[in-house]
């Protein structure tokens, strides 16, 4: 059964430096790092923030095997980018056929597109595999603490988002459990056409709608009694403190980010 | 006899290539002969629903080999599928697999996937009613508007009602009072003895399966350190107890009996074989001690 290798926002558990690291900073330095994807311009540039993700999984103990197997949904995306890119970028024609003219330039551009979206999407990877789902809505609840000035219910969201990341594995198992159930009394997900397929989902999604209301009923139920009533005046279990390595974390990522900004200016 | 379903060498990873890898089950032979019942049991984690799961091709081996009738489940597509239909599996917790709009209907879904006609789906639907002791006004009730125990009927129906020659139950009883218990139970046996099924049911409760089964499987960490009838596995009680297992008070009491100096068998389990084996104990010793014992008789 390949749902239950669904890697999607897995953390993998660890004691690396980066996993210790405070969530806000790896929120930060992610931040930091993604904007420096976007002003890299030419090889230089690129060769650096590559060296820089490559020491940050080899020190994160990640395998790298598991973040390669993150890209797969996407190789659509890339080979689609990719194809634009070699032909409609203008400049210096190469082979024309037909309608089509590939371009020096293109070809050019289209690498730097697949690399930056490999780069990109390996990096944020690298933050759901080495901090738990709590430690990451912790840290964005942090960070997002100023829009509370402006009204915005940043700690609603947050739970709301620590509830439903909670509630994924659950309900994958879930799903794993009554489609096993299902299949025992002889339900075939796999065969017949399109209709077919969508009707013998019938059996699966019932059960599973009921249990998730059933879930979210006693989890409503499980709060109230534990007397949950916001964020006002709530205190924290797990205070988030920045050590002297999380401060020096951002303040390099903060620093990549400007170096790779001025040097992209210059056109390397 | 040759056996029905049976497994060779079986061994399953869970999560293989990931941190989270773990090995769920290490060379199990387990085998199970038509018409017997066989209670497994372990603790939570041992390995037994993943063992069932095999039996009925639910879960790939990682290697080794699960045989229906003395040919490999996984040999065809077509195979697969209609070992499904032979062995049957109450998942637990089954009632949460209910989804039709009447308890009929969702009785009839394993016979409908099995391509049966329209006449013999009816006759099976309402024999295995009758099995699990549902009155013919439930049919046509909503599924969801049952009690707790009836549902859990309803969904073991369900399967019943595909009429499997091997019947695997995954904890029916828990969750349910002790009537609830009784009264699965009571079903699962009827089916047994009519319809001369091999029954495997997995349990965690030693006086359960002590009642019911004909021979149990212990399996602990993936593998198998005692099989055989009740009496014979439960001597082994201090090693059950060191994998938290435990065994029924009844032969707890006569394990302590024993080591009082009391001559009395070890593999007692149930309240009539206590009873004998009391009464037994009590006539050997009436040649020196008639006369204290008619004693107490006479104070009772």
């Amino acid at each position: 059964m390949a749902l239950r290798d669904i890697t999607l926002g897995q953390y993998f558990p660890g004691r690396s430096p980066i996993h210790n690291l405070d969530p806000r900073a790896k929120l930060v330095g992610m931040i930091c790092y993604i904007v420096a994807l976007f002003l890299g311009s030419w090889f230089v540039t690129y060769a650096i923030l590559l060296a820089v993700l490559i020491a940050v999984v080899a020190v994160s103990t990640v395998k790298p095997k598991a973040l390669l197997r993150g890209l797969k949904p996407v190789v659509f995306i890339l080979v689609f980018t990719a194809v634009l890119n070699i032909f409609y970028t203008p400049g210096e024609p190469l082979v024309t056929f037909w309608i089509f003219t590939i371009t020096r330039e293109g070809i050019i551009h289209a690498f730097f597109m697949v690399v930056r979206i490999i780069m990109l999407i390996t990096c944020t990877f690298l933050l759901t595999y080495t901090t738990s789902p709590l430690a990451l809505t912790d840290g964005l609840e942090h960070l997002m603490g100023p829009l509370k000035k402006i009204h915005v219910p940043v700690h609603e969201l947050s739970m709301m988002m620590s509830i439903a990341l909670r509630f994924i594995p659950t309900l994958i198992e879930e799903t794993d459990k009554i489609m096993s159930a299902q299949r025992a009394r002889g339900a075939d997900f796999d065969s017949g056409n399109l209709i077919q397929k969508a009707k013998a989902l019938i059996p699966l999604l019932v059960p599973l709608f009921i249990s998730a209301f059933r879930r979210a009923d006693e989890l409503a139920t499980a709060m109230e009694c534990r007397c949950y009533h916001g964020g006002e005046g709530r205190t924290r279990m797990k205070q988030l403190h920045y050590r002297p390595g999380d401060i020096l974390f951002m303040l390099g990522a903060l620093i990549l980010a400007v170096g790779i900004g001025v040097l992209g200016h210059f056109g390397f | 006899m040759a056996a029905i379903i049976e497994t060779k060498e079986l061994t399953h990873l869970y999560s293989a290539g990931t941190p989270f890898e773990h090995t769920a089950l290490h060379a199990v032979d387990f085998s199970a002969d038509p018409g017997e019942y066989v209670a497994v049991i372990g603790r939570t984690g041992s390995g037994k629903s993943t063992l069932i799961q095999h039996l009925n091709g639910l879960l790939r081996p990682t290697s080794g080999q699960v045989l229906f009738e003395g040919t490999d489940i996984w040999e065809s597509r077509e195979r697969t599928r209609q070992v499904r239909c032979q062995v049957g599996l109450v998942f637990q917790y089954p009632e949460y697999q209910l989804f039709e709009e009447t308890v009929y209907q969702d009785i009839a879904f394993g016979p409908k996937n099995m391509g049966l006609d329209k006449d013999e789906i009816d006759r099976r639907v309402k024999q295995s009613a009758r099995f699990v002791g549902l009155e013919p006004g439930v049919l046509e009730k909503s599924p969801f508007d049952l009690s707790g125990g009836q549902k859990r009927r309803v969904a073991i129906a369900g399967v019943i009602a595909m009429e499997p020659q091997v019947l695997v139950l995954d904890e029916p009883t828990a969750g349910l009072d002790p009537s609830g218990s009784a009264r699965i139970l009571d079903n699962i046996r009827t089916y047994h003895q009519e319809k001369n099924a091999c029954i495997i049911l997995v349990s965690h409760s030693m006086e359960e399966v002590a009642r019911e089964a004909e021979r149990l499987v212990v399996i602990h960490k993936g593998t198998i350190p005692f099989s055989g009838p009740p009496a014979e596995v439960f001597t082994h009680g201090d090693e059950l107890e060191a994998m938290g297992l435990g065994v029924p008070a009844m032969t707890r009491v006569f394990a302590r009996l024993r080591s009082m100096g009391v001559d009395v068998p070890a593999s007692v389990y149930t309240i009539p074989q206590a009873r004998e084996a009391v009464l037994a104990a009590l006539h050997r010793g009436s040649g020196e001690r008639k006369q204290t014992a008619s004693d107490e008789k006479g104070a009772v």
